[in-house]
């Protein structure tokens, strides 16, 4: 467990090297698969999952773009129109962004602190399958035509039990539940993974940005998302037990909801922002062969952003008639929170010039990032502006504002950290060649498609709406976002095909293709089960570009079973040595437990007792003490 | 005259309020254009500027590099405080107290309708209408918006007005209309099915003509005058149209539906959807659903003959 150089021979390193592999791989089979708790393959199925979540919620709004091409098209009806828009919205959010950008952290985070799991790597996976779970249960109502059709936000009283039947609005608050839970266990892992298990030497001064933001993204996960599994809960509690909470007739209060909701739903757009703003540190750092400008300033900026972000909700109901002095305040604060995120730019700016830029496709996408988005962040100052905000709320410009914040703040990020981590993660390179026509298809589609998207709004086209009338005169710039939107999905095709691709064609990427500074470029390429044969320490903050030829490494922990090197908090001092737990298939049970639970609990208030049932039993099953496994047995006796 | 669908542009104010917000607008685009050209070169010249053996960690770059972040830093702050100033000015002169003498309209959003009502000391002398709403130029309005059922949220752009109706949370605002014209105003906050056809217009006239309309709207419906309305009325009162329209002066009394005692004088059916001629208005009622699905009034299979008789009776109905 010290750090200290000890001669290692290479028979002593081999036979380590085979124990480690013996230890840490999953076990063969299906059940083996299904109980698989590396934090590699659990962040690679939340990804591939919450991707097919984005090519659904990419169809859906290519339809809606298909019906409103022209004045009164009659391809879908209110009600599938309803449906399609509420999906996409829903979809995107709370099944595509949160959890892609999350699971990057479960699985990149490890392996830039230098450790071999996730802390609790169990709930980790029972996490995804919750997750799962939830996903499944919307796309099986979109099937029984029962999909959620009061937008994302579903205000009441429209959600309520009076104004919306059938189960519709039902399943979308239980999949809103689950999506919650699955969302506090990941940011539970990523703080305490963060806080305990870095490699010795990485004190927090000396984190990856990235790191940063995945830190300030789980605790902002921690308290916003509490508040929207209260407001489903609220509201599945009026549809199901006529609690009342939201209808005004009986007391309630339909404003109630819009509090919850979007006290949750502001931090939620910074929670999708801020892992973006770590990919673009990592990226820019990379390419632009320097370390980031101004570290101690990013790190604050990206603190700043996490706690301002509670601070603006009440912006999303400047129009309810709410007293103008908290108007005032909440306005200050959207406008205020333009400014880390200013200062983070420059910064990079700055980085960029005292570097010496090589423009590969993940770098292209980072300033594709900077461009789309602040054109996003200028219409968010403006949104910000109450009575700006009075003309352009609930119009097309916010459709427009909302796109180039989330696309040029994510998604942009998202493809870049897609070219750039890939080959870490499949060992293969992406094609430059393809990579660049994505780019450029996907910036040229972003703008034709939510450009026009301002002037719609202004010229009096409201948000939600299936059709308009020819006389409206808003045919012209709807046809323009059409073909916009046509370009986005040939880019995101182009970006399809090139994954395919260089599954079987790519070149092989080596450890570290880009020469990056941080430790995820350490180890092979993908990386085993195990992480790192010999787990690293740290001297500054760019590992891999300082790397001294006498580094130390971590030696003395066990290779006979899944055993870390825990740290401490501030320092990164080695603290104690913890064995985390085997495979195990309880949390697939676990969060089958769970999903029949908030399932039955759409249909009758006896799903309660039922889960309470269920889970009782799952979770007695999962932590109930089995002794010894027969290999380590073996293992400590050959030992002794 | 049938001007239809009416103006709906922020870009042409035609209120006090609507011209500073659009004032405040251009100021804005004007300084996120500036602030976008000054980011974008930047961040050009930083990648394309010529670096011919440079140091990467030049420390006198570095602290010049310092003290420009801190000067955009800085100039972000300036600029954003600036611009909050404004947006607060601006604020404070929109929602200041209207000035005395304002007319007073109720609003209530249904789905997928509006109504509204002109009060007055007298209950007598009330006048109810529906999804289209007479101001008279130049004298400011207030309107006292509630919601019949879920949130709906009243928009016109060219006056510069967005509340959203809230069940159980009566608001007031005020506008003022500075040019004579029809300008439509849409729902704003997604309401159901048919959010996206609940237009309505403001038709704001001249003092004389607004007050002439208004004593009209005050009456009762007019009596038939021949034999194909009378019987055009028999047909209404005796169908379901009576269970949910009002017809002023008859036994016709739901509240479900619009008002329909001047239905005929209106520019628009099917809030603001349709003009009000006679072939979109027998579409309407043989098959709202056709029109607007999902909307609250059911199909009627009529006669032809008594669907004659029907139009001719709306039609008299000025």
């Amino acid at each position: 467990m010290t750090t200290d150089a000890i001669q290692l021979d290479t028979e002593t390193l081999e036979r380590e090297r085979r124990e480690l592999e013996r230890s840490w791989s999953s076990r063969p089979g299906l059940l083996g698969w299904l109980s698989d708790t590396d934090h590699k393959s659990v962040g690679k199925r939340y990804i591939v999952t919450a991707l097919v979540f984005f090519l659904l919620g990419g169809i859906e709004a290519a339809l809606m773009r298909i019906q409103l091409a022209r004045p009164e098209n009659a391809l879908l009806d209110p009600d599938r129109y309803n449906q399609i828009f509420t999906m996409h919205g829903t979809t995107m959010m709370f099944l595509f962004a949160v959890p892609i950008l999350t699971a990057a952290g479960l699985y990149l985070v490890p392996l830039m602190i230098g450790t071999r799991n996730i802390a609790f790597p169990r709930l980790n996976l029972y996490g995804y399958y919750v997750y799962l779970i939830g996903g499944c249960l919307l796309y099986a109502g979109l099937l029984v035509n029962q999909a959620p059709d009061a937008g994302w936000f579903s205000y009441v009283p429209l959600a309520g039990p009076e104004y919306s039947l059938g189960k519709r609005i039902d399943i979308y608050a239980q999949t809103v539940t689950f999506t919650e839970i699955s969302a506090l266990i990941t940011s539970v892992e990523i703080i305490v993974t963060v806080f305990k298990q870095r490699a010795p030497g990485m004190s927090l001064n000396r984190m990856p940005l990235f790191v940063w933001a995945q830190l300030v993204t789980g605790f902002m996960v921690m308290f916003a998302m509490p508040w929207v599994a209260v407001a489903t809960q609220f509201l599945a509690a009026d549809r199901l037990v006529d609690t009342r909470l939201f209808d005004p007739s009986a007391g309630g209060e339909p404003l109630l909801w819009q509090h919850l909701f979007w006290f949750f739903g502001h931090p939620e757009v910074y929670i999708i922002f801020v892992p973006a703003l770590g990919f673009i540190s990592s990226i820019v750092e990379t390419f632009a062969r320097r370390p980031i400008f101004g570290y101690p300033v990013m790190v604050l900026s990206l603190v700043i952003t996490g706690f301002l972000s509670f601070g603006l909700w009440v912006h999303h109901m400047f129009v309810t008639g709410i007293p103008q002095l908290s108007e005032s305040f909440f306005s200050a604060m959207s406008m205020m929170i333009a400014i880390p995120t200013g200062v983070q730019i420059f910064c990079w700016i700055a980085t960029l010039w005292a570097g010496r830029p090589r423009f590969r496709v993940p770098l292209l996408f980072a300033l594709g990032f900077v461009v789309v988005f602040i054109i996003g962040g200028f219409t968010g100052v403006m949104v910000a502006s109450v009575p700006y905000d009075i003309q352009v709320h609930d119009t097309y410009f916010v459709v427009a504002h909302l796109h180039y914040v989330l696309l040029g703040g994510a998604v942009f990020p998202l493809f870049g950290a897609f070219y750039f981590w890939w080959p870490k993660v499949t060992g293969r390179m992406l094609s430059e060649r393809l990579g660049r026509w994505h780019f450029w298809l996907f910036v040229i589609g972003v703008n034709l498609t939510f450009f026009p998207m301002h002037q719609l709004g202004l010229a009096g086209m409201p948000r939600r709406i299936y059709t308009y009338l020819p006389e409206t005169g808003w045919g012209t710039l709807n046809l323009v976002a059409t073909i916009g939107a046509m370009t986005i999905a040939a880019s995101v095709a182009v970006f399809l095909v090139n994954l395919m691709w260089s599954l079987s064609e790519g070149a092989p990427a080596g450890d570290d293709p880009w020469e990056a500074p941080t430790l995820e470029w350490a180890t092979t390429s993908p990386p085993p089960p195990y992480n790192f044969h010999l787990c690293p320490t740290v001297q500054g903050r760019s590992p891999l570009w300082q790397r001294p030829a006498d580094q130390p490494v971590v030696s003395g922990l066990r290779t006979d079973m899944r055993e870390i090197l825990v740290t401490t908090m501030l320092d990164a001092e080695p603290d104690s040595r913890m064995r985390l737990p085997e495979p195990s298939v309880w949390p697939l049970i676990a969060a089958i437990a769970t999903g029949v639970t908030f399932i039955v609990l759409i249909f009758t208030p006896w799903g309660l007792p039922l889960g309470a049932v269920l889970l009782t039993g799952a979770f007695v099953g999962w932590g109930w003490p089995r002794g010894k496994d027969q290999r380590l047995q073996r293992s400590e006796e050959r030992r002794r | 005259m049938i001007q239809f669908p009416g103006a709906h542009s922020a870009h042409d104010p035609a209120g006090p309020q609507a011209v500073l917000v659009h004032r405040l607008g251009d100021l804005l685009y004007a300084i996120a254009t500036v602030v976008f050209v000054l980011v974008v070169t930047a961040l050009l010249i930083a990648l394309f500027r010529r670096r011919a053996g440079e140091a990467v960690d030049d420390p006198a770059r570095e602290r010049g590099m310092a003290t420009v972040v801190a000067i955009a830093a800085g100039a972000t702050v300036a600029t954003l405080v600036a611009v909050l100033l404004l947006s607060f000015g601006t604020g404070r002169r929109l929602t200041a107290t209207p000035p005395p003498g304002a007319l007073q309209i109720r609003v209530t959003g249904h789905q997928w309708w509006w109504e509204a009502e002109y009060r007055d000391a007298s209950p007598d002398r009330w006048a109810t209408t529906a999804n289209e709403i007479h101001v008279p130029v130049g004298r400011p309005v207030t309107l006292e918006l509630q919601a019949g059922d879920v949130i709906h949220s009243f928009w016109v752009p060219n006056l510069g007005v967005k509340r959203d109706m809230i069940p159980g949370q009566a608001t007031s605002i005020w506008f003022q209309a500075d040019r004579p014209g029809v300008y439509r105003g849409q729902c704003a906050e997604f309401c159901g099915p048919q959010h996206a056809k609940m237009g309505f217009l403001v038709v704001a006239e001249p003092q004389a003509q607004f007050a002439a309309w208004l004593e009209r709207q005050r009456d009762s419906a007019r009596t038939p005058a021949d034999s194909l309305t009378r019987r055009g009325r028999e047909v209404f009162l005796a169908s379901s149209c009576a269970m949910c329209h009002t017809v002023g002066g008859t036994p016709a009394g739901g509240r479900l539906g619009p008002n329909l005692t001047h239905v005929a004088g209106r520019r628009t059916i099917a809030a603001g959807t349709l003009p009000n001629v006679r072939g979109h208005l027998a579409g309407w009622i043989i098959d709202p659903q056709q029109i607007k699905p999902g909307a609250h009034m059911p199909a009627s299979a009529i006669e032809p003959d008594d669907l004659r008789a029907i139009l001719a009776y709306l039609e008299s109905l000025r």
